[in-house]
């Protein structure tokens, strides 16, 4: 199939909604973190144990790597694109007046983003895949203990929240995007969507911020 | 009143332009921005100066011909107007106003403000028509199009095609003006045969003409002067997956 700048769009949709269903996933599996400790400990290893285990979930974890690096590569030749299509800048620009910012500035929240799962797979994927990690009292690799540590850190909290505040946004613009890219146009849905999307956000974004200030604080 | 000009001028699409200042004393603040113009160029006539030159046809808001960047939006300050329907009464007194040409890769600057669109016209040629029977006009009634119907194709029919869509996007994307001419024939029984290659064709057309992709601002739909909605981007999408996802 030829390359349009439709196709790089519907691939961009694809890839982005697939993110937006397995962060669901993520922090159903992560809200466990807020049951008592004792209880917690040994339900978080063994959900962890249980999904590294899994065929289906490892399959699903090939796509997901996938669909991240698809969607950077697209967000790179569409934005490379899209510089090309306008080379001479205006002199007063006062354009942004009209539309939303983070609508404009997918690409800076989507580098955030980035940076934030590059810390994030170093912290835990990388340690709970190739580092050692003590057992618990089940003999599941004990990545409760790994994670409250790591919430501990005050500056990590910070960052944390910061990354979830740059990811709603992105969500927000996203998720109606990806609908209107793969070509919803009734305006009864498109209403739903926008409200959808909303809830969506900010549910996503609240849900995987509490997490660590709850830790932090209260844990 | 008096008013500061800023305007930008080029030679020709290969010389580098830059902005001139001019100033205008007496400005009557009932005159639309194209009469100032105007004004501008018969004092620069009389002083030997080269015109400013720019696009205008109608000057009733109707054609698309007319169309710059005013202080950094395409059309001036107010929303869904044409150049020619912005009067002088939307500025102050002494303010200074930058004009410049639509800024896109698939608009070059012809001269000064005036800039060719033709890129817009080869979209429309590359799939933006029916094929018809030639013979007798056929019965009336054959055909049958209701009334929202033809209200919903004729919203789309009202773009003019004056650009600034693409000259408001930060992509430089034709993806409203694209999308208002496919949805026009797409809503209506006569343009229903050849759907998939019009609007395959009519996309290809935009890309071939080095417009940028869109990524859903909607800043168009707020400058456009027929106010051609951005849900005829999603249904021009749907049109696009459509047709590749049934095409043989």
């Amino acid at each position: 199939m030829t390359q349009t700048t439709l196709t790089r769009k519907i691939w961009m949709a694809l890839t982005g909604l697939f993110l937006c269903f397995f962060l669901v996933i993520h922090l159903l599996g992560n809200l466990q973190l807020l049951l008592p400790a004792a209880e917690s400990q040994l339900q978080f290893n063994a959900y962890s144990h249980l999904l590294s285990g899994n065929i289906l979930i490892k399959i699903i974890s090939w796509v997901l790597y996938a669909s991240i690096i698809a969607h950077v590569v697209y967000a790179i030749i569409i934005t490379a694109a899209n510089t090309r299509a306008q080379k001479q800048k205006y002199h007063y620009d006062r354009r942004g007046t009209v539309s939303k910012w983070y609508s404009r500035n997918m690409g800076l929240l989507g580098t955030i983003i980035f940076i934030f799962l590059v810390i994030h797979f170093r912290d835990f994927w990388y340690v709970y895949k190739f580092g050692q990690l003590p057992l618990d009292a089940r003999g599941n690799k004990d990545l409760y203990t790994l994670v409250m540590e790591v919430y501990s850190q005050t500056w990590y909290v910070g960052v944390y929240v910061i990354c979830m505040v740059a990811l709603c946004y992105h969500l927000l613009h996203g998720f109606f995007s990806a609908a209107r890219t793969l070509g919803v146009y009734h305006p009864k849905y498109v209403r739903w969507i926008k409200v959808l999307g909303w809830i969506y956000s900010v549910g996503i974004c609240a849900g995987f911020a509490i997490i660590p200030v709850y830790v932090h604080f209260l844990k | 009143m008096h008013i500061r000009l800023k305007v930008w001028r080029q030679e020709n699409t290969d010389s580098a332009g830059k902005l001139e200042s001019y100033e205008l004393q007496n400005v009557n603040e009932d005159m639309s921005f194209l009469e100032m113009l105007d004004v501008l160029n018969e004092q620069l006539m009389k002083q030997g100066v080269r015109p400013v030159e720019f696009d205008h046809d109608c000057r009733e808001g109707i054609c698309g011909q007319c169309g710059v960047m005013i202080n950094g939006r395409p059309h001036g300050p107010l929303k869904n107007t044409t150049t020619c329907q912005l009067h002088m009464r939307s500025f102050r007194d002494g303010e200074e106003i930058y004009i410049e040409p639509f800024r896109a890769t698939a608009f070059p600057v012809k001269c000064d403000l005036k800039v060719d669109r033709s890129s817009f016209d080869r979209i429309i040629q590359s799939g933006g028509f029916i094929s018809v029977n030639t013979g007798q006009a056929p019965e009336a009634n054959t055909t049958r199009i209701s009334s929202p119907l033809a209200e919903s194709a004729f919203d789309a029919a009202a773009c003019i095609g004056c650009g600034a869509c693409v000259a408001v996007c930060k992509n430089s994307s034709a993806a409203l003006f694209t999308s208002a001419k496919i949805t026009h024939m797409a809503l209506l029984p006569q343009g229903k045969e050849e759907a998939q290659d019009r609007v395959l064709h009519m996309v290809n057309q935009m890309d071939a003409e080095g417009f940028g992709h869109c990524t859903n601002t909607e800043a168009c739909e707020v400058v456009c002067p027929q106010e051609i909605s951005v849900l005829h981007i999603a249904r021009m999408n749907w049109e696009f997956n459509k047709a590749h996802i049934l095409r043989k």
